[in-house]
């Protein structure tokens, strides 16, 4: 039997998890809905593995498993169906290895929830992997989109998880309501597609030999249009400039959650959407400027931000916005295949160093100031060690996994344009000062917390470091499936794996293909600068001593996030406030109540004034019954 | 002028003051009596039509039975003419107006009806007892069996309205 | 005589009886007033029975049976009808002291 079939069961475990979980959830004991909640993310992993050796075979073809008919009006007709090939049986591989580990990491980060809420809890992760999945296998684009809508809502449900909290309301609605804005450029490129293609499904539009693809010319306004909204959602979903701020405010939810928003899911919807879309990306070079430049400039921002930040969670949610950003970078320059390739690694380390910020602030009793950190490496030793080689593979040092995969990207940006490739190199600089900043600031030096938590300090249970060991493991191996070819002839297995997805866009694009000499050169150069800027991050805040001087200058305006918030605020939110403000006193009150109070108050003294003829009487009644007839009478004679 | 003739306009003119004197009496129990002399005139008037049937019954379940009955619950209740507030002048005076215009509205639709005449007085016995109780016994005896179940139901309800209440 | 003069005595029995109902507050002149009305259209009908018997409107003859037997049920709901009405009467006397029939002024709330 061919195991591709039993693709509906990948999402379908995760629902039914989350129905179980969700329906009986004041039922259930913790332990069971653990077993329940991992148990059936775990077998969707088990699946998907099938899945992908499947796939792996050679001459694989993309199959599309159609289950129902979900939309059938005029000349639009989709489908309920799955698509099966490389791309996302690599993404159902990610999704569900990674989320099961966080899963099991759960079980333990939030036990001391009461069972219900544990319960609750453990449903939304399951919906959230559902909605995922959904996203990943849909065969066409209103099935991603659905996926995409679940994406949304679950991130709201789990932001927003310990709903009692004010302010993490807040952080779920703008989360929610960022995406909506995005999802609004998805539905409309949607919309368009139909309009100019009449069909969205990936097969009709992508096939290499009848694909509506080839009848397109390049760059025509229609496709520029079309790919310019699709990305507006990658940029909303996938937290870039300028709807990033959500991203960081996300923080909010249980720390596993962030690492599931992080690493697995939600954020490289975007990136997966752009890969899957890639050829029309490719036919539209302005799109591909415009994804290029924002994925820069958001890797740029992101990554000065995350320099001056204290919050050790909002440091690594900076840093998510920051290698999203290298993602788009790649996709931008054309490099799909190491955009993927970053989806996978930073899958690997983020989720590593969010699970690992996580034991550490569980250890801290909730303490999320790394100022009031330090020395926590002589405490809590898996910890430290599986931090440190998180931090090692985002950085980008040899031979861990994040150097082969940001290498690739930057020696795609480097083929296309010099000068991009100097930016993004500037950024891994950056990238690599704040992660050790972060580490030897949480890490090394004195303890600067108070006794108390110092006496409560401990390293975490099993069920937390087997998984950062698993996921540490992971870092380190997860980039040898993707050695550059001037190291190894054929080492790059995951662009042999992946070569039929982007075949096509690579045929197209125009390669400057660069010497294999200046490659390796590039290479050296920017690890020899990566590891100077660690080492001197490292030393410099080795021993960092509390310091009570306020932030002056450019620092100030680093760690106030630049200030986006607050120009968001002053420009988007205080004018739609006051406009509100306005619409409701103004139109609002004397407008719309002030015409249907009008209505209801001249019917109410029309009625007054003709109650007056229902004087109760009966010979009234019957008064008026004669001049009824009479006038019928009347009108029956001149009717003639 | 046939005294047939002599005989219809006499009985409605008879009927007409008798039925305005209804209207105008002060006091009910004239009104009764005015009444009774609507329903003999009516009862001359079906004569004429060769109703013999229905005259005699006009006569014993109008004006004897009914009537009677109108007379006990005056006399029961023992109303006299100034019982009866004055009524709102305004009112009336709408009443005898929208009447009168309903008359003369009746009158100009009714007025281009076709011209047929109705021989008075020629014997037929369609107004016979014997056949219209043939009609009464087969044709519309369904009818007849219902009408005796509304009385039984009509006789039921007015003791149980009429009851004093305990 | 012509069935108008008939059409035209009914409707003068007929809207006198509406003016009586009109215009009169004793409820029993009232009830009185709408017997009238009954029987002017009782009469009407009698008298198109009689032009169904002989003449030109003499088409079907048994529309004369008809229409006498009509009158007759008219005749027997009318009695039926009087017996419950007087029993409502008196038992609004009985209540009220009053045959008024503006103090029946339930409706207007």
């Amino acid at each position: 039997m061919n195991s591709i079939q039993l693709i509906y069961l990948v999402p379908l475990l995760p629902f039914v998890g989350f129905l179980i979980n969700g329906l009986a959830r004041n039922v259930l004991s913790k332990s069971l809905v653990s077993i329940i909640g991992s148990g059936v993310i775990f077998l969707s992993f088990l699946l998907s593995v099938v899945v992908f050796l499947n796939v792996r075979d050679e001459g694989f073809i993309p199959q599309v498993i159609s289950y129902f008919e979900f939309i059938n009006a005029g000349k639009i007709k989709v489908d309920f169906a799955f698509q099966i090939d490389q791309l996302s049986s690599l993404f159902l591989l990610i999704i569900t290895g990674v989320s099961f580990l966080i899963h099991v990491y759960s079980t333990s980060y939030m036990k001391e929830e009461s069972a219900p809420h544990f319960a609750r809890y453990f449903s939304y992760l399951n919906l959230f992997v559902f909605s995922m999945l959904l996203l990943v296998l849909g065969a066409n684009y209103v099935i991603m989109f659905l996926g995409w809508e679940g994406v949304g809502l679950c991130s709201y449900l789990l932001i927003g998880y310990w709903f009692k909290n004010t302010s993490y309301n807040n952080a779920a609605k703008k989360a929610f309501i960022m995406n909506r804005i995005g999802d609004l450029g998805f539905l409309l490129g949607i919309f368009w597609m139909i309009n100019a293609f009449g069909t969205v499904s990936f097969t009709d539009l992508f096939n290499p030999q009848t694909g509506i693809i080839n009848s397109i010319s390049s760059n025509s306004s229609t496709l520029v249009g079309i790919t310019l909204l699709l990305f507006a959602g990658a940029i909303g979903k996938s937290a870039q400039i300028p709807l990033y701020t959500w991203l960081p405010d996300a923080m909010a939810g249980p720390t596993p959650v962030s690492a599931l928003i992080h690493a697995a899911t939600m954020v490289t919807a975007g990136i997966y959407m752009i890969a899957r879309s890639n050829l029309m990306y490719t036919l539209a070079p302005t799109t591909m400027m415009v994804v290029a430049i924002v994925g820069l400039s958001t890797a740029i921002l992101a990554a000065t931000i995350a320099l001056k930040q204290n919050d050790i969670k909002k440091v690594l949610a900076y840093s998510t916005v920051s290698q999203l950003g290298y993602m788009f970078l790649g996709l931008g320059v054309g490099a799909y295949t190491g955009a993927v390739f970053h989806v996978m690694t930073h899958a690997f380390f983020k989720a590593l160093l969010f699970l690992g910020a996580g034991s550490v602030i569980h250890a801290m009793g909730g303490e999320l100031d790394i100022r009031k950190m330090g020395g926590l490496s002589k405490h809590m030793r898996i910890t430290y060690i599986t931090f440190f080689i998180g931090c090692i593979a985002i950085a980008g040092i040899p031979p861990f996994s994040g150097f082969f995969s940001k290498d690739e990207i930057l020696a795609g940006a480097f083929a296309k344009n010099p000068v991009l490739y100097v930016i993004g190199l500037g950024g891994a600089l950056l990238t690599a000062f704040y992660m050790f900043r972060l580490l030897a600031m949480t890490f090394m030096g004195k303890f600067r917390g108070t006794e108390e938590q110092l006496h409560h300090v401990h390293e975490s249970p099993s069920a937390i470091t087997i998984t950062l060991i698993i996921l540490a493991f992971l870092s380190i191996v997860g980039g040898l499936v993707g050695i550059p070819e001037y190291l190894m002839s054929g080492g790059h297995r995951l662009a042999e794996f992946l070569n039929p997805i982007f075949a096509q866009s690579n045929n197209i694009l125009i390669k400057n293909e660069i010497p294999h000499q200046t490659e390796i050169l590039l290479t050296v150069v920017s690890t020899i600068l990566i590891i100077l800027i660690s080492g001197w991050a490292w030393k410099k805040y080795k021993n960092y001593q509390t310091e009570t001087a306020e932030e002056t200058g450019f620092a100030k305006v680093l760690q106030n996030k630049w200030y986006v918030d607050e120009l968001y605020d002053a420009i988007i939110v205080r004018p739609l406030k006051s406009l509100s403000v306005f619409l409701n006193n103004v139109i609002e009150r004397s407008g719309i109540d002030g015409l249907v109070n009008g209505v209801g108050r001249g019917i109410n003294y029309g009625s007054r004034q003709i109650r007056l003829l229902q004087s109760g009487q009966v010979g009234a009644y019957i008064l008026m019954m004669v001049i009824g007839t009479i006038v019928l009478f009347i009108i029956q004679m001149f009717a003639k | 002028m046939e005294i047939t003739q002599i005989l219809f306009w006499f009985l409605s003119a008879l009927a007409v003051v008798a039925a305005v004197g209804v209207v105008l009496s002060k006091s009910p129990i004239y009104s009764v009596l005015w009444l009774i002399v609507v329903f003999f005139s009516i009862s001359g008037h079906y004569i004429l039509m060769n109703a013999q049937f229905l005259a005699i019954v006009n006569i014993i379940v109008y004006a004897g039975a009914i009537m009677v009955l109108f007379l006990f619950v005056i006399m029961m209740m023992n109303l006299n003419a100034e019982a009866e507030p004055a009524k709102n002048i305004y009112l009336k005076i709408a009443g005898v107006i929208a009447g009168m215009c309903l008359m003369i509205v009746f009158v100009a639709a009714l007025a281009q009806s076709a011209d047929i005449k109705v021989p008075i007085a020629k014997g037929t016995d369609i107004g016979l007892i014997k056949n219209l109780g043939k009609a009464l016994f087969t044709t519309y005896v369904i009818p007849f069996e219902i009408s005796s179940v509304l009385f039984l139901s009509a006789m039921v309800g007015a003791v149980v309205i009429g009851k004093k209440e305990q | 005589m012509e069935i108008k003069w008939y059409i035209f005595l009914s409707v003068a029995l007929f809207c006198i009886g509406i003016i009586g109902a009109l215009t009169r507050r004793n409820a029993i002149i009232v009830f009185m007033c709408i017997e009238l009305m009954l029987n002017s259209v009782n009469l009407l009908l009698v008298a198109f029975s009689k032009m169904h018997m002989h003449g030109m409107g003499a088409v079907f003859p048994q529309y004369a049976t008809d229409a006498q037997l009509f009158v007759f049920f008219i005749m027997v709901v009318a009695a039926a009808e009087v017996s419950v009405g007087l029993a409502i009467i008196v038992m609004m006397y009985r209540n009220t002291h009053s045959i008024d029939i503006n103090f029946l002024n339930r409706l207007k709330n």
